[in-house]
């Protein structure tokens, strides 16, 4: 099982979009059978966190053959950090089924078939432990994505879709460069991720090549995060895709930019990555209070909702830049929170434009007399995003934003003004939507979610109420994880102590053993 | 040592299961079930509390249960953990006991509102939180109970959520409580830089070793940025302004939350963190200094206003600023000790004025009352109860506790004393300008024209009020004649009385040495707190304690006198004076323009900040003209990529594909080279 298992979570996906494919067109049919396939996958990833055991090495469920000569190889392998992104993945996929029921009533097996194969792409971009393969996976999301908003987005789908692909597609270039540089100079040559940080480790490489390496990568994520200035082809992606690619878009491709970053940018070349930190780490804290402070003047719930995650990305990059134990947990975990949280935004602002067919805040108002269940999930969903404690976003957002303070002060004081500008920016969006009287006198009349849309949304609000209460159950195998990421080679951060008594902001330090 | 397992975690977690029944099934269940469901599980937890107490009573170490890890990475560590002193004991019982009986007078209350099931839900939602705050074993989850209650409060400020103002007024709590939260969070990262940790127990072992800090070190940053979180829970200068907004919410709310429990957790808090704070002088006196200031400016704030409840609400920032005052002077059992009996006489106060604005159908401007007494007697009554402790007459409670923390004062500073005690005349005089306003004269209902600029500057809330249908269940019966007003029911009037009792001899715990007494309550605290130890200034003799106390007694009575001669005796005479400073009056009235001053100044340069610069400027002209100028560039470059940009996307997956498919024959054929 344990060989075969990430084969099978990432291609019954694809083998689901094949057998989609050969079904006759029967939109009935063809979203039961996606749904029952995105179920499946989720079913068997569940396996993992099970198998998984933190006291051993540092990739699982490893499965190494050579795939097209002998250079590249089919080597997928999960850690504690790509296991629960992959999680995250297969639980949000079935949702995405769920939202799109009703929405997508046009070339219906086209999106199911896009859809499936997106999810592969995704699966085999957290799992890919070859850098061929992992860059053939990162570009594999892009066509469905691209296809997602370019086909069932609205009214200006088209220059979302291409701006979305060039943006993604340019800085993409980079890292295949930084990829086949190193290619080239490992003696064998080789893609296989491990070798090749074996490789840097010993230190093969000069410092100016590491620099370039560094930076090749670093724009190929940091475009995907969106980092600023980076960042504004996500509201135009957001708004124009339909619900479930806003869905996906959010809660999975941003990750695989933090992710690519924690894993190849900081795994790689974590001497490089500190020395670039500090400037990094200044553009995810104006990230964070840029991004709030956009939202917090956006008239369209869309555009609110992405800008929120431009803001909330950057409490992930911060966290994971700032090489602290305790920020790079809270990194992994917040992203799996922003999954959750901001998922859910997408999904439940989809509800409202199937509604209505407009994202204008000014288009509602006093919702929450003729959807009192719909604005219950609503709250619930808004204040994980905003970092109530007990749910999920405080755990994440304490620990990076503890990490940050105890790396510069001045880091985590900026950045946890955050917690501020997000309760600004959501509470009066909240208000704008659900509170005052009714002004347009058919919202009167709006009904309320049914039952496919409750059980949708219900999934999210109880993972966000367990990741706020039981975070232990997930930050056993990723805070072991981002210890074997972030120390395989000797990264220390001599804590520099701003104010004199204090010492020990929980450095990474070497000692923590292989 | 043999340690009882007490089961802490049942105090809180009882009203969370009331809270969770109703949330999820109270829509379907009728009002007299929903009200059961929430009594019976308050009054669980504050049987269960006073069980608690009883069993560690006569302990003066702390008693700690853990549940489970809550958070665990790297080498921090957080619990689920619970901490039972004799602090937490007080406040316990405080919040349990409190909460209970204005749950029982909202049963009355609220009976005609709509969302009955929602209200009590997020009532007992509330205990949860806040006696979570109290029992925490550790900053962090004491944050879990601060946040919460600021939650809860959001919820309840926005309960008539219809009413802009309402929905308004909740989300400037919370968002003031945030920037309070800010300096919490931060507050709380110091600790761990320096302790490793965010237990009580641990924290204050470490700190009773350091010696206080001379000048401005860690410690004092620590404590100051505390503070700053209990500056916003507490409704101290400069956070003080999503207070008196509060009142939006239902008067039960206002009773509770706004009143006895919530706004004192930043009290709570410091003394809670006394060790820490007793080792940074600077930061107490900052504590001393706002407090005084918000004492004395709240109170100048309340002689203007007409709206009952907001009297109120500046009447509780003034209190507040007392305990913060305490806090300063490193007097916490002083502080505690009033926010003791200011949970039973503000409470009471806010109760009985939702028996007021009940029996006359919903109004809460106090120049439309007048003459009540005989109409509503017991309201009457305890409402008199109420106004004489606050106003400190012996030998009601608000006169012991209010003494004890202006003897301390006294102690500590001259001036601040001398605050302390004018802020104690004006409290005197304008409760009792509300009670002569409100129970004597004539009944005015209806018939005074409120000056509509007046009206519209100062409630406009109110104007709203009365207008909203649902507001008031009264609003469709004939109740609005004079005859038609009519004292509240029992289930009301019970905990009224019961209150009333507790504000006469809820103070007597606490009687001074100087009073033939031994002061109970400060003995009874002191093990849970730690008072620096460069020594109270002597035994300062009896005598002159005394005499401090008939200065008090001296400045509520001059208090009294005004209101009486304003108010009572020669009505017309306000006008007058009014006419008279106009100027200073119109400022006193608009609030000296903070709520204006702070929209000019923080509110509009961010909006337009973030609309024209960074929005329109930044995001849509530099990056996204540098982009979408970068990609015409280079469409015009490149001749085929036009063809993607005319909108055939397939095709240009296509050209993707192509490519992608060259790459991977090109390094194929490139490894088999080598």
């Amino acid at each position: 099982m344990n060989a075969w298992i990430l084969t099978l979570v990432t291609f019954i996906p694809t083998a689901g979009a094949i057998l989609l494919m050969l079904l006759p067109r029967n939109d009935k049919n063809i979203r039961w059978t996606a749904l029952i396939i995105s179920v499946l996958a989720f079913a068997f990833s569940l396996y993992l966190p099970f198998a998984y055991s933190s006291e051993s090495t540092s990739f699982h469920f490893e499965v190494n053959v050579p795939w097209i000569g002998q250079a590249i190889h089919y080597h997928m392998g999960a850690d504690g950090v790509s296991m629960w992104l992959v999680l995250l993945t297969t639980f949000l996929v079935p949702l995405g089924v769920l939202v799109s029921w009703k929405s997508i009533h046009d070339r219906v097996k086209e999106f199911f078939v896009l859809f499936l194969l997106l999810e592969t792409a995704m699966i085999g971009v957290f799992l890919a432990l070859d850098m061929f393969l992992f860059y053939v996976f990162w570009e594999a999301t892009l066509i469905p994505m691209a296809l997602l908003i370019g086909m069932y987005g609205h009214e200006r789908r088209i220059y979302a879709a291409v701006k979305f692909f060039l943006y993604t597609m340019v800085a993409s270039v980079f890292m295949l460069a930084a990829i086949l540089w190193l290619y080239t100079h490992t003696q064998p040559h080789t893609f296989d991720y491990v070798e090749v940080r074996k490789w840097l480790a010993a230190g093969q490489a000069s410092a100016g090549a590491i620099k370039w390496l560094f930076l090749g990568f670093f724009i190929a994520f940091a475009v995907k995060v969106p980092l600023f200035p980076l960042h504004t082809w996500l509201p135009d992606a957001h708004v124009e895709a339909p619900t479930a690619g806003s869905l996906l878009l959010a809660s999975v491709l941003l990750k695989m930019g933090t992710y690519g970053l924690l894993r190849f940018n900081v795994g790689m070349f974590p001497a490089e990555a500190q020395r670039q930190a500090p400037w990094i780490n200044v553009l995810a804290i104006i990230g964070i209070i840029y991004g709030a402070l956009v939202a917090l003047v956006q008239p369209n719930l869309k555009k609110l909702i992405a800008y929120s995650s431009v803001s909330h990305l950057g409490f992930v990059v911060l966290g994971i830049f700032t090489f602290t134990q305790v920020g790079t947990d809270g990194a992994v975990y917040q992203m799996l929170n922003h999954g959750i949280s901001t998922g859910a935004l997408f999904m439940l602002a989809g509800m409202l434009y199937e509604r209505k067919h407009t994202y204008e805040l000014s288009a509602y108002g006093g919702l929450a007399t003729p959807m009192p269940i719909y604005a219950t999930f609503f709250l619930i969903v808004v204040l994980s995003s905003v970092g109530l404690p007990l749910l999920n976003g405080f755990v994440g957002e304490f620990l990076i934003l503890n990490g940050a303070f105890q790396d510069k002060i001045i880091y985590g004081a900026l950045a946890a003004s955050g917690v501020i500008w997000s309760a600004c920016y959501l509470l009066w969006m909240y208000q704008r939507v659900f509170y005052g009287p009714i002004v347009h006198e058919e919202n009167k009349s709006l009904p309320d979610i049914n039952g496919r849309e409750q059980i949708s949304l219900w999934p999210l609000a109880i993972m966000a109420l367990v990741m706020g209460v039981a975070s232990p159950m997930f930050m056993k195998s990723i805070d072991f994880s981002v210890g074997k990421i972030t120390t395989a080679q000797k990264i220390i951060s001599p804590t520099d102590n701003k104010a004199g008594a204090l010492n020990s902001g929980n450095p990474v330090t070497a000692e923590n053993k292989e | 040592m043999n340690e009882p397992n007490l089961n802490l975690w049942i105090i809180p977690v009882l009203p969370l299961i009331g809270a969770a029944i109703n949330g999820l099934f109270g829509r379907r269940f009728k009002n007299s079930l929903v009200s059961a469901v929430a009594l019976l599980f308050t009054a669980a937890s504050f049987v269960y509390a006073v069980w608690v107490a009883a069993q560690w009573w006569s302990h003066t170490n702390p008693h700690i249960e853990s549940l489970g890890d809550w958070i665990w990475a790297g080498n921090f560590h957080a619990q689920f953990a619970f901490y039972l002193d004799r602090l937490s004991t007080v406040m316990m019982l405080v919040v349990t006991g409190v909460g209970f009986l204005i749950h029982v007078y909202s049963v009355g209350y609220m009976a005609h509102e709509g969302g009955y099931y929602r209200f009590f839900s997020y009532l007992n939602l509330f205990m949860f939180f806040m006696l979570t705050l109290v029992l925490a074993n550790n900053y962090l989850l004491m944050f879990v109970g601060w946040e919460g209650v600021g939650l809860a409060s959001y919820l309840l400020i926005g309960f008539f959520f219809l009413k802009k103002s309402a929905a308004d007024a909740g989300k400037k709590a919370f968002i003031v409580n945030r920037i309070g939260d800010f300096g919490f969070l931060l507050g709380m990262f110091l600790l761990i830089g320096q302790f490793q940790t965010l237990d009580f127990d641990p924290i204050f072992h470490s700190v009773s070793k350091i010696s206080p800090e001379i000048g401005w070190g860690v410690l004092t940053a620590t404590a100051l940025l505390l503070m700053v979180g209990a500056t916003g829970k507490s409704a101290q200068v400069p956070l003080y302004v999503w207070l008196p907004d509060a009142m939006e919410g239902p008067t039960p709310v206002s009773a509770l939350i706004h009143a006895a429990t919530m706004v004192t957790a930043g009290v709570y808090m410091i003394a809670r963190s006394s060790p820490i704070f007793s080792r940074a002088p600077h930061a107490l006196e900052v504590v001393a200094l706002i407090g005084a200031i918000t004492a004395i400016f709240a109170a100048t704030m309340g002689i203007a206003q007409t709206d009952i409840k907001r009297v109120l609400a500046y009447s509780t920032v003034s209190q507040l600023g007392y305990m913060f005052l305490a806090c300063g002077v490193a007097a916490y059992s002083a502080a505690i000790f009033h926010l003791m009996t200011h949970a039973f006489f503000k409470a009471l106060l806010f109760l009985g004025a939702g028996s007021v604005i009940h029996a006359i159908g919903g109004e809460q401007d106090m120049r439309r009352m007048g003459g009540l007494r005989r109409m509503i007697p017991v309201t009457f009554w305890v409402m008199t109860v109420a106004t004489f402790t606050i106003a400190g007459f012996p030998p009601l409670s608000g006169f012991f506790s209010k003494d004890e923390i202006l003897w301390k004062t006294f102690l500590h500073s001259h001036t601040l004393w001398l605050v302390g005690v004018i802020t104690a005349l004006l409290t005197s005089f304008y409760m009792f300008r509300l009670w002569f306003m409100t129970f004597f004269g004539d009944l005015r209902l209806g018939e005074v024209d409120v000056g509509e600029e007046a009206h519209k500057a100062l409630a406009p809330a109110q104007a709203q009020h009365t207008a909203a249908a649902h507001t008031h269940g009264h609003a469709d019966d004939q109740t609005h004649g004079h005859g038609g007003v009519h004292e509240s029911p029992w289930i009301m009037l019970a905990p009224l009385v019961i209150l009333a009792v507790l504000s006469v001899v809820g103070g007597w715990v606490g009687i001074p040495e100087a009073m033939g007494s031994s002061n109970h309550f400060e003995h009874f605290l002191a093990p849970a707190i730690q008072t620096p130890q460069v020594a109270e200034v002597g035994q300062e003799s009896a005598h002159l304690e005394l005499t401090f106390a008939g200065i008090s007694v001296a400045a509520a009575l001059i208090g009294f006198f005004f209101a009486w001669l304003l108010y009572y005796k020669r009505p017309e005479l306000p006008d007058r004076i009014t006419a008279r400073i106009h100027g200073i009056y119109t400022m006193v009235l608009h609030k000296y323009y903070v709520d204006e001053g702070y929209d000019l100044l923080f509110v509009k340069p961010l909006l337009a900040l973030s609309t024209r610069v960074f929005w329109r400027g930044v995001d849509q002209e530099i990056i996204d003209g540098t982009v979408n100028g970068a990609a015409s560039a280079s469409q015009r470059i490149g001749g085929g990529l036009r063809r993607m940009e005319s909108g055939n996307i397939r095709s240009y997956a296509g050209w993707v594909a192509a490519g992608g498919a060259a790459v991977i024959v090109y390094m194929i054929w490139w490894g088999v080279r080598r």
